[in-house]
């Protein structure tokens, strides 16, 4: 009974939308009906827009719909106007002329470039763009105003300036030109650097053209480089707070530094793996920021009290010492985890590209890396100068014994400034675990940039490790176009050998008392 | 009593291969890998002339070393001649793949053996003037003059993984054919240069208490201990640091030199830090500030290390990370220390 009642509502409902215009159903069996009905059925039903025509006019373009002797419009085997299955047999197909497949292209690529789905818009786009003509004009400025997806409307922008060019009247070419320019991406340029050769009374239009985009290239350059420039350095960053703290701090010499990112980045593994099929599986990156610390934190507070603090006051054997110690950690961690590499996903709101305005891409994760490893210079910045502990950690460095006749416990001082530095490092591990490989000599990558920052900045300086880590990341960006990736970290290295001739103390060195 | 003990091993180690030459139970196994500790022990002896007596730890000898190697890699690569992969009569096999029409500048002169010798020399010691003389001068001192030269070798390793250096990229040098006219892998070869290279030890070792023993010695104890206050009594500090600093360089490429031919290969891994890091823990580990203690340890660690990667490769570098920790917290003065404190 309800379903009667239905099918008389939904046969209401499509009488209405009839009576405004001729109907999908009725429109379709006549592209059977000779060239000229079906080359009006065909335009109608292009600017209809009803997404079910697409196929049905491809397969007329491709000479693949049929045509009984009833006057059913037949696709596949299927009744092409209702959907019922009906038998192909003396079905005949159904011929095109030159008038009938101009109104055919047009009409598909109408209804390709109005499509719902997004991947077809592209694909049309696409497609438009690469045969081009003077026809697509009104087709892609009518689609244009009707597209959201800013992707897609660059694409379809290029198809029509490149559309544009092709029409016989100067002052579209040049609105072409415009389009083109404003554009601003490499195939433009080509496009534009073709049409100069096509025609040369345009070319002063075109050479500003050219100009426009070479700038914004540039631009766009300058700012890719910078970008990947301060990602690189904000990791530098991350990876040389902590070593900022153990050794401008507290004049440690930590090379198991590295091997303490690397345990940062297993704990962000292993929370991983813990709540993967838990209702907080999304979580488990924010939730390894204070696990990874904790976790590195510990295991400084052990080292220190155990071994390095009885080396206090001998570097070059604390050094010796923390190269053992990680040595037998990285070893640790090879032998529980095996060699191989390990995989810590990314969550979904860090994943993908975030497009700024004028098309300059920018990575999501390193994006968030870079205010991560922001925040957390803050954080460290405002412990040392606003907590307690901070206090007497600075009390500690600028004079211990009067430090320890003042009430401060030193000892305890140091290993919870040595568990701080760790802790850092187990941050850093973090942020490593989302670039890159989280394998046990994860930290012998980075360890030697990291000193070569805090040396760079000076050591014991905060705000000098941010400006060292900033810089030698832009500068290794910059300079690896020309000089290669390899070569520009050789460059880099042998640069801060020389600065160090100038300054041996550090961009940002300690002055007075403090500095011997 | 000390010298009669040093005469006895030296003698017994010059046996080695006459015995295995006579076929007497020696076998070419140990000769090698005697032989390449005796390398090992010209570097260890070279890191300690320059920390145990004038305090400067540099953590990039093995770029000395792998120099030295390469310079005697280059002059092996040449006497290769056509036997070569590729037949060329003059280009090495990775230039003919490389697709070199010449040979670069830098290898003219390496088919000569004085002049690779030279240079397996000159190289490393120029390289080490230039850096000691911009560290020095600018009085970078303790660790950061540990860290510098550690930024160094990683920054020659990267250099020489390159393909376009000219010098092997990541595969390096290897498949030598002969030396002076004695094919490589014939007992007589490997007998000879285990006879060379213990004539080396010898040679550095007695230069180097030499050293010890005059006045300049004493001058770089100084360095060490208080320079500072070296320099206000009227010493150029910088002259003594870079004459030690260079001359230990010189050593370990008379090492590196004498290593390559034994094992058969160079390449950029040579250069890693952390080679450098285990030869000062061998130096160490014997006792630092006496260069007998710098050879004894690398023979201790090194016989450890073969016989332990043998036995269970997993443990090694945990037993290694641990003589690091136990050298530094238990051991100030290593192995001779220790056996002087029995007596």
């Amino acid at each position: 009974m309800i379903a009667r009642l239905l099918a008389v509502l939904l046969f209401c409902a499509l009488a209405a939308s009839a009576r405004a215009q001729t109907s999908f159903e009725e429109l379709v069996p006549r592209l059977g009906g000779g060239f000229g009905p079906a080359a009006e059925a065909a335009q109608a039903l292009g600017t209809q827009g009803d997404p079910r025509a697409l196929p049905i006019l491809r397969a007329l373009s491709e000479g693949r719909l049929l045509r009984n002797a009833e006057g059913r419009v037949i696709l596949d085997g299927r009744d092409a106007a209702t959907g019922e299955a009906i038998a192909a047999e003396g079905a005949t197909r159904i011929n095109l002329n030159n008038r009938l497949r101009v109104v055919l292209r047009g009409a598909i690529g109408r209804l390709a470039l109005s499509s719902p789905n997004a991947a077809e818009r592209r694909a049309a786009a696409d497609a438009v763009f690469r045969t081009r003509s003077a026809e697509n004009v009104p087709l892609l400025e009518d689609a244009l105003s009707r597209e959201a997806i800013p992707e897609i409307r660059a694409l379809m922008e290029l198809a029509l300036g490149a559309s544009r060019l092709l029409v016989d009247d100067v002052t579209v070419q040049r609105a072409g030109i415009i389009v083109l320019s404003g554009a601003g991406t490499a195939e433009a340029r080509s496009l534009l650097l073709e049409a100069r050769a096509a025609k040369p009374e345009l070319a002063v239009d075109i050479d500003a053209g050219i100009a426009t985009i070479d700038r914004r290239l540039a631009i766009r350059r300058g700012f890719e480089t910078a970008f990947q420039g301060i990602s690189l350095g904000s990791v530098l960053l991350l990876a040389a707070l902590g070593l900022a703290i153990t050794f401008g701090v507290m004049g440690v010499i930590n090379m198991a530094h590295g091997e303490m990112v690397m345990i940062g980045a297993y704990t962000t593994f292993m929370v991983q793996e813990a709540l993967r099929h838990t209702a907080w599986a999304a979580w488990s990156l924010p939730l390894s920021v204070p696990a990874a610390f904790l976790v590195t934190a510990a295991v400084g507070v052990v080292l220190e009290r155990f071994l390095i603090r009885h080396l206090y006051g001998r570097p070059l054997e604390t050094l010796l010492l923390t190269f053992g110690i990680g040595m037998m950690l990285q070893q640790g961690v090879r032998l529980i985890f095996g060699a191989q590499n390990r995989e810590v996903l990314s969550p979904a709101w860090m994943q993908g590209t975030l497009m700024l305005p004028g098309g300059l891409p920018v990575t999501q994760n390193r994006l968030w890396i870079i205010l991560f490893g922001l925040a957390v210079l803050a954080l460290t910045m405002a412990a040392i100068r606003f907590t307690r502990f901070g206090l007497e950690m600075r009390a500690v460095v600028q004079n211990r014994r009067i430090a320890a006749t003042m009430g401060i416990r030193t000892g305890w001082v140091d290993a919870m400034t040595f568990a701080f530095g760790s802790g850092l490092a187990g941050l850093a591990g973090v942020a490593l675990s989302q670039i890159d490989n989280v394998s046990p000599n994860l930290g012998t990558g980075y360890i030697i940039d990291s000193f070569m920052v805090v040396v760079f900045g000076g050591v014991g300086s905060l705000v000098g490790t941010l400006v060292g880590a900033l810089t030698l990341g832009i500068v290794n960006k910059l300079l690896e176009p020309y000089a290669g990736a390899v070569l520009a970290k050789v460059a880099v290295l042998v640069g801060i050998m020389l600065f160090i001739q100038r300054r041996p103390k550090g961009l940002f060195a300690l002055k007075g008392r403090a500095a011997e | 009593m000390r010298r009669l003990i040093i005469l006895a091993i030296t003698l017994l180690l010059a046996l080695l291969p006459a015995l295995n030459l006579a076929g007497l139970g020696v076998s070419d196994f140990v000769i090698t890998v005697v032989g390449k500790w005796l390398c090992y022990a010209i570097l260890a002896l070279s890191i300690d002339l320059a920390w145990g007596y004038a305090g400067i730890l540099s953590l990039g000898h093995g770029a000395f070393f792998a120099l030295g190697g390469y310079a005697m890699g280059m002059h092996l690569m040449r006497l290769i001649g056509p036997r070569g992969v590729y037949g060329h009569p003059v280009l090495p096999d990775f230039m003919v793949f490389l697709g070199y029409q010449e040979l670069p500048w830098f290898w003219w002169g390496f088919q000569s053996f004085p002049f690779a010798m030279l240079m397996a020399l000159l190289i490393p010691g120029a390289l080490a003037f230039l850096v000691g003389y911009l560290a020095f001068r600018s009085r970078i001192t303790g660790v950061y003059l540990s860290i510098l030269t550690q930024a160094l070798t990683y920054a020659l390793m990267l250099a020489f993984f390159r393909n376009d250096m000219g010098l092997g990229g990541n595969n390096g040098f290897t498949d030598f054919k002969e030396l002076l006219g004695i094919a490589l892998n014939t007992p007589l070869a490997r007998a000879l240069l285990f006879w060379s290279s213990l004539a080396a030890l010898g040679g550095c070792l007695w230069l180097g208490t030499s050293i010890a023993r005059s006045k300049l010695g004493r001058v770089l104890v100084g360095v060490r201990d208080a320079e500072a206050r070296l320099r206000f009594l009227g010493y150029d500090t910088l002259q003594h640091k870079l004459f030690v600093f260079v001359l230990s360089a010189m050593m370990a490429g008379i090492a590196g030199a004498l290593y390559v031919p034994q094992v058969g290969i160079i390449n950029p891994s040579e250069f890693s830090p952390g080679n450098s890091l285990e030869a000062v823990v061998w130096v160490a580990f014997g006792g630092r500030g006496t260069l007998l203690g710098a050879v004894l340890g690398a023979f201790t660690v090194n016989g450890l290390k073969t016989w332990l990667t043998s036995v269970a490769p997993d443990l090694w570098l945990f037993v290694l990370g641990a003589v690091f920790v136990a050298v530094t917290l238990l051991l100030p003065r290593g192995l001779i220390g220790l056996l002087e404190k029995r007596r």
